[in-house]
This record gives C-alpha cells, sequence and structure tokens, in this order.
C-alpha cells in the first residue's frame, strides 16, 4: 500500500487499493484522499467537448433582451463586460471578464488539451504545468454564481420592463452543468499516474 | 498521551501542493526542491501562510466598509437619480415582497463575506497562539470558507448585468459606482487568503503537545 500524506492535517497513511467510484478518507481529519471514478478520463473528456461547444453558444448569441416603452437592448456576456469598462471601471469589468470568461474558457481548454492526447496514448508538451494550472483556474470559475446574479437582477427588472431569455442563456445554464460534471468526474491522480508511467 | 501521530513533516517529507505526490526533501529543509512528478516547487507548509492571511484578511476587513457604506450602483430613471448601497438593494427586495431573493443577497453578500472574515481571524489567532483545541473542527471550518467564498460574487454580476442591460438613454441608465470596487476587493482578497492558509497548521501544535 503508498504511504501518503493527508493535505489537510499532514498526517502520514497506507493508502489502501481505492474501488472505482469510491472516496478515501483521512482517519483524522476526514479530509479527502483519493476520489476514484469510473472511466474517469473518457467521461470527463466527453463532457469537457461538450463544455466547449456550449461556451461558444454562450459567446456568440444574444444573452438576454430587455425591452422598455418600444426599446430594445440585447445584450452578450462580452459587451455587458465592455459597457462596465466604458463606465470607467476597470477593475470591475476585468474582475467579471476573469470569472465568467476567462476562467471557464482556459478550464474547458486545459481539460481538452490534457485530456484528448491521454485518450490517445500520448503524453501532451508540458503535460505538468498545464494541468497544474487547471487546478489553479477552477476557483476562480465562477459561472453558477453568475447565474444567480442573473435571477436578481431579472426579478429587479420585472416591474420595470419585459426581460426576454436568450439562446445564450440556456447554453449557459446547460455549461454550468456539464463543466461541473467534468470536473466532478475528473480524477487528478489518474492523469499524475500516466505521467509517472512515462518517465 | 500516545506517542505524536506521524506527520510527513515528522519523517522529513512533503506533498506536492499539485499533485500531491509524497516526496523525501533532500537536506534538512529542502529549499528549492521540486516535484519529481510535477515539477511544483516542494514545501512542508504553504511559504510564509500566517504573514500572507493575515494580511490578506486585514486587506479584506478594510475593503469591508466602503464597499458596505458607499453605493455599488445609480439607477437614473426619467431625470430622477438614486444610488444604491448593497443593504439598500436588500431593503428594496424586501419591500417589494422578494423575500426569498432578499434572503439570498444578503447571505451572499454582507453574512458570508463577514463569516469568511471572521473565520480566518479566528484561525489565525488560535494558530499563533498554539491552539491544540479541536483541530478537526478547525479544520472543518476552515474548509467551509474555502467553499462559500465565490457566492459573494453575486452583487458584482447583478450590477454587471443591470449596467448592461439597462442603456436606454434618456428613459433609464444604471451606473456602477465605486463601491462595486471595493465589494469586489473584498471577495478576492478572502478568497486569496482562503488559498494562502494552510490547515496543517491547524494540527501542527496539537502534535508537538502530545510529545
Amino acid at each position: 500500500m503508498p504511504l501518503i500524506a493527508c493535505h489537510d492535517c499532514d498526517l502520514l497513511l497506507h493508502l489502501p487499493p481505492v474501488p472505482e467510484g469510491d472516496t478515501a478518507r483521512c482517519t483524522r481529519c476526514g479530509g479527502i484522499l483519493r476520489q476514484r471514478r469510473r472511466n474517469a478520463i473518457e467521461r470527463t473528456l466527453a463532457l469537457s467537448l461538450a463544455a466547449a461547444v456550449l461556451f461558444l453558444v454562450a459567446q456568440a448569441f444574444p444573452f438576454l433582451s430587455f425591452e422598455m416603452r418600444g426599446q430594445v437592448t440585447q445584450t452578450t456576456l462580452l459587451t455587458g463586460v465592455l459597457d462596465l469598462y466604458e463606465q470607467g471601471l476597470p477593475e470591475i469589468s476585468a474582475l467579471v471578464l476573469a470569472t465568467t470568461v476567462l476562467a471557464p474558457m482556459l478550464q474547458i481548454s486545459l481539460l481538452l488539451y490534457v485530456l484528448l492526447p491521454i485518450q490517445l496514448g500520448r503524453i501532451p508538451w508540458q503535460m505538468a504545468p498545464a494541468f497544474r494550472l487547471l487546478r489553479r483556474v477552477q476557483p476562480w470559475s465562477m459561472m453558477e454564481v453568475f447565474l444567480v446574479g442573473i435571477l436578481v437582477a431579472v426579478t429587479k427588472l420585472v416591474g420595470m420592463a419585459d426581460v426576454i431569455p436568450g439562446l445564450a442563456i440556456y447554453a449557459f445554464a446547460l455549461l454550468i452543468v456539464v463543466l461541473a460534471g467534468a470536473m466532478s468526474s475528473l480524477d487528478p491522480e489518474a492523469v499524475w499516474e500516466k505521467l509517472e508511467v512515462r518517465r | 498521551m500516545t506517542t505524536s501521530p506521524a506527520t510527513a513533516l515528522a519523517a522529513g517529507c512533503a506533498t506536492c501542493h499539485d499533485c500531491r505526490l509524497l516526496c523525501r526533501l533532500p537536506g534538512t529543509h529542502g529549499h528549492g526542491a521540486r516535484c519529481p512528478r510535477c515539477g511544483a516547487p516542494l514545501h512542508t507548509r504553504k511559504p510564509r501562510s500566517l504573514e500572507r492571511t493575515t494580511a490578506l484578511v486585514l486587506a479584506a476587513a478594510l475593503c469591508y466598509v466602503p464597499a458596505n457604506v458607499l453605493p455599488i450602483m445609480t439607477v437614473t430613471s426619467l431625470g430622477k437619480a438614486q444610488s444604491d448601497t448593497i443593504m439598500s438593494g436588500v431593503v428594496y427586495l424586501l419591500l417589494h415582497g422578494m423575500w426569498p431573493l432578499a434572503v439570498v443577497v444578503f447571505t451572499a453578500s454582507v453574512f458570508v463575506p463577514v463569516l469568511k472574515i471572521l473565520i480566518l481571524a479566528y484561525l489565525l489567532i488560535s494558530v499563533r497562539r498554539g491552539s491544540s483545541w479541536r483541530p478537526a473542527e478547525r479544520t472543518r471550518l476552515y474548509r467551509i470558507t474555502e467553499a462559500i467564498g465565490r457566492w459573494s460574487m453575486v452583487d458584482i454580476f447583478v450590477v454587471t448585468i443591470l449596467v448592461a442591460l439597462v442603456r436606454l438613454g434618456s428613459l433609464a441608465t444604471i451606473q456602477a459606482e465605486i463601491g462595486a470596487v471595493f465589494f469586489g476587493a473584498v471577495v478576492v482578497l478572502t478568497m486569496l487568503a482562503a488559498e494562502s492558509f494552510d490547515p496543517r497548521l491547524l494540527w501542527d501544535r496539537s502534535a508537538t503537545r502530545r510529545t
């Protein structure tokens, strides 16, 4: 049994073989030691491919339309960010751009970049930095929080005007589910082991 | 007490922060050592964790005041301008009978940031004072702050969406205000603080006490 240390409390433990679909936890602090998923790489790859398509749809099509006394405005994710920038709040527009567009885009790209070659039996160039970056990006990808923001904003506008959901918003909602599925079916240890075998 | 539990630190090993491989550290401190599997720099504990987290928590607490006092947006409708702070936005939702949303916004924007700052401050103080009290529960507190922090971004997104949607020239416009910048800073700073805190520090003292 391999010796490992708990990432949360540093206890040294012998990790027993974890059956597929199970989670091993630290006996002292309850931290997750290893989460093994069934067909982890295939499933994550499939969900990442779906996420890539949904991401493009969510960016390209109108998000919401807003109608007030005959005047209609349409917005996409990027025009919203641009409006904030023009209002002189570059910090906020950068934060929104990073958390709702750039971080998810990077997440999906890195997943595909690492998993697609692995599935084809190859190790991608610079795999270790790419896969390490994925873990760093993850907390900053906040699409589900953005969706709650949409809900609150639309409710505030309900008395004032008509808000019509666009195609992008449905793609966005699906994207959240699909990407969350991809991240939870990902088994980082299985990916790192591929690298170890190659060395 | 029984003998102290074996930790990676005591065994001269370090877990890689990125790929979680358990590595033996060369020499006494292993400065500049890298993970043989993924190439990440190895540390037994996150470097300067207490100093960094303290600085970030203090900065977040400082930004929290203007974030709540200053307006986050101004709504101009038919010539009338009205500024909203985070609290007045919650009150607006309450007065218009949308109390479930009022609860969501209050929790995300007022309660969660305060809770995060208080929990992190408590954890920092407990480590600095060398507390060995209930490390498992304190670790759980840490995991909670890590998980809930992102939800404070809701109000920033609400402002963004309102600004983007309502641009109707003379009829109505919505302008984002400086309070939103401070609020965004609170969210980012508390997230960075949670990331730089090392929960293993909560266990180090209880381990040495037992020996």
